[in-house]
């Protein structure tokens, strides 16, 4: 049987603990479905280590474990927790090595998830980290780019935020960039919506449109690739990003980045600008396959006219 | 090392601090020095003290402190030239020019930086003391230790017995509120009540001996060091004039030996500032 992303966390995991004497620190660890199944099951002995309910403290706490080199790995299980850890992380870990010549390397698993857990819990929350020099940033849906970005966390001596989506776990599939020169709009989704954005390509290339997709996992740095510069010029309409956190967060700042790159139009479709509640009416969800679709087809009306 | 001779290699070493920021006070009226400035004069004897203790014991704890940090770096061995470059801004300092006064570090001695974020190196502390078991001490002010991150590191601490001093330089000010407008608790109680094993004292040398010299890096000790400080809350300046300055009281105590001690460094001082400030 084909293993998932799942297991490849969990078993990178084990080996950064055994292997690399590592880390993991987190809130609620060894139990309650041992982080949706993506932890080993072991214990303080072992390097898994149980933090108090103290989230802002939990966050230099770990910003010390990473100052003395113990590449910890730091999980947030809902990113709405965001908000009280990154305090010491944005500013003090991923400032040590610039002004103090002290890295504190540190792998940071944020995990997300979809609606429907109200105001906080709900999706992504990593703009708030982006801003911010000195960190990384990763989002991997797949278990090439789980693996890849986790070799390159054990290549640097930086912060990397590895924004994960507890959707993913399930996911044996590697997912391809469809670029050509000539399309009509290309989709440059993130995170989850990356599902959803390949059945919005499917569907519409088989309705007569021609769709392009460019799969993001690399975040910060953000780097456009010259083909996919040449690919976005060539087309008519431009790009549009999705993505699972607010619409003004990071996903503006790259639409903006590919803006200037292309002197391309960049539409974005993110999370609403409203508060979630628990319910599909009041819930916030990421764009669906089928808003994306709509979306085009509205972006392709307007043009015409 | 009996006390007297160790009240006088602390009587030493609170000099030394003493006379640095006297020039680094001069140096910031002359507007020599144009950022943020921390004087800890008056307080020295706290870092003075413990760093004694250390060394005495042969120790090399990891050492986090926070913005007012001058005496903290010079007592437990920080390079003096080193200073002084930082607060000048040069690339040649222990910070590399970018550590101004607040955010000074010694990779050397084990001193680590401080970003800003009062009382956030209590909670850098922890994690450091538990992912390597190594002896630390952190430095607190009486306002750091109301910061709940703070309060969440002592408590963390505590459960994990870590090998760790707290040090509350209890000034009574954070910036110009008194302790008696912010809390109705003692720092020391709250320890406790953590299970800290915990002091409140005042800065003589003496009692700070006689609380660390059994169980100092055998678990997580907690104290509240009562003490002055001489100059305004950041620049040069003085609000009122400060009755019973430790420093002032043992060189009284001390006599002649630490009056030469003091004139003989006070010289030494002035005399790299000049150099420094003539490169
Ligand atoms: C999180 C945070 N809040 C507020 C401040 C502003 N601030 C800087 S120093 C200070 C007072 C600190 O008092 P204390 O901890 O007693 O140290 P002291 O200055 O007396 O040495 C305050 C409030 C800050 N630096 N960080
Ligand atoms: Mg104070």
């Amino acid at each position: 049987m084909e293993t998932t992303l799942r297991e490849v966390i969990k078993q990178i995991t084990f080996k950064h603990l055994k292997k690399f004497k590592g880390q993991v620190f987190g809130q609620n660890l060894t139990g309650v479905g041992w982080v949706a199944g993506t932890l080993p099951k072991l214990y303080e002995k072992d390097g898994v280590i149980e933090l108090p309910m103290a989230d802002v403290a939990n966050g230099g706490m770990v910003t010390g474990a990473a100052l003395v080199g113990r590449r910890p790995f730091y999980i947030i299980r809902y990113q709405g927790y965001n908000w009280l850890n990154c305090i010491f992380i944005v500013n003090y870990a991923c400032k040590s090595k610039e002004i103090w010549n002290k890295p504190a390397p540190m792998f940071i698993r944020g995990l997300s998830s979809e609606g429907g857990l109200g105001p906080v819990s709900t999706s992504s929350h990593i703009s708030i980290f982006y801003k911010m020099p000195g960190i990384k940033i990763y989002s991997p849906m797949t278990k090439k780019e789980y693996t890849n970005t986790y070799r390159k966390f054990m290549n640097s001596d930086d912060v990397f935020y590895v924004s994960e989506h507890r959707k993913s776990y399930e996911n044996k599939i590697e997912f391809k960039n469809s670029i050509k020169k000539n399309l009509d709009i290309i989709l440059m989704p993130i995170s989850v919506t990356r599902f959803e954005a390949e059945k919005a390509k499917n569907y519409l290339n088989k309705n007569g449109y021609k769709v392009g997709i460019i799969h993001l996992y690399e975040l910060k740095p953000f780097i456009l690739k010259k083909k996919w510069i040449s690919i976005i010029k060539s087309s008519k309409y431009g790009v549009l990003m999705t993505d699972n956190d607010y619409v003004d967060g990071i996903i503006r700042t790259l639409a903006h980045k590919i803006n200037e790159q292309t002197n391309k139009k960049v539409y974005v479709l993110g999370l609403k600008d409203k508060s979630a509640g628990y319910t599909l009416e009041t819930s916030n969800f990421p764009p669906s396959a089928l808003e994306i679709i709509n979306k085009i087809k509205q972006i392709k009306v307007k043009k015409r006219l | 090392m009996s006390y007297k001779n160790y009240r006088l290699k602390t009587f030493e070493k609170a000099s030394l601090c003493r006379n640095f920021e006297n020039e680094v006070f001069k140096r910031v009226n002359e507007k020599i020095i144009n950022f943020p400035v921390y004087l800890s004069a008056g307080q020295e004897y706290v870092p003075s003290s413990i760093a004694q203790i250390v060394k005495d014991k042969k120790q090399k704890p990891l050492i986090f402190g926070q913005h007012r940090g001058h005496s903290i770096y010079l007592s437990f061995g920080g390079n003096i030239v080193e200073l002084i470059d930082e607060l000048l801004g040069k690339k040649t300092g222990c910070t590399g020019g970018m550590g101004g006064s607040l955010s000074i570090n010694s990779n050397k001695i084990n001193m680590f930086g401080h970003e800003g974020l009062m009382g956030s190196n209590a909670c850098m502390g922890v994690g450091a003391c538990f992912s390597s078991a190594k002896p630390t001490i952190v430095f607190l002010g009486d306002a750091s230790v109301e910061e709940d991150y703070v309060l969440a590191s002592l408590s963390w601490a505590a459960k994990k017995e870590l090998p760790i001093l707290f040090v509350v330089e209890d000034n009574n000010y954070a910036v110009l509120t008194e302790k008696k407008d912010r809390r109705d608790w003692k720092a020391k109680d709250v320890a406790k009540a953590f299970k800290l094993e915990s002091y409140d004292i005042d800065d003589q040398p003496k009692n700070i001996f006689s609380v660390l010299k059994k169980n100092l890096f055998k678990k997580p000790i907690f104290i509240n060091v009562n003490t002055k400080r001489l100059f305004w809350h950041s620049g040069a300046g003085v609000d009122e004039e400060v009755k019973g300055d430790r420093l002032t009281l043992e060189k009284k105590f001390l006599g002649k030996k630490a009056e030469k001690i003091h004139s003989n460094i006070k010289k030494k001082i002035e005399n790299l500032w000049k150099q420094r400030l003539e490169k």
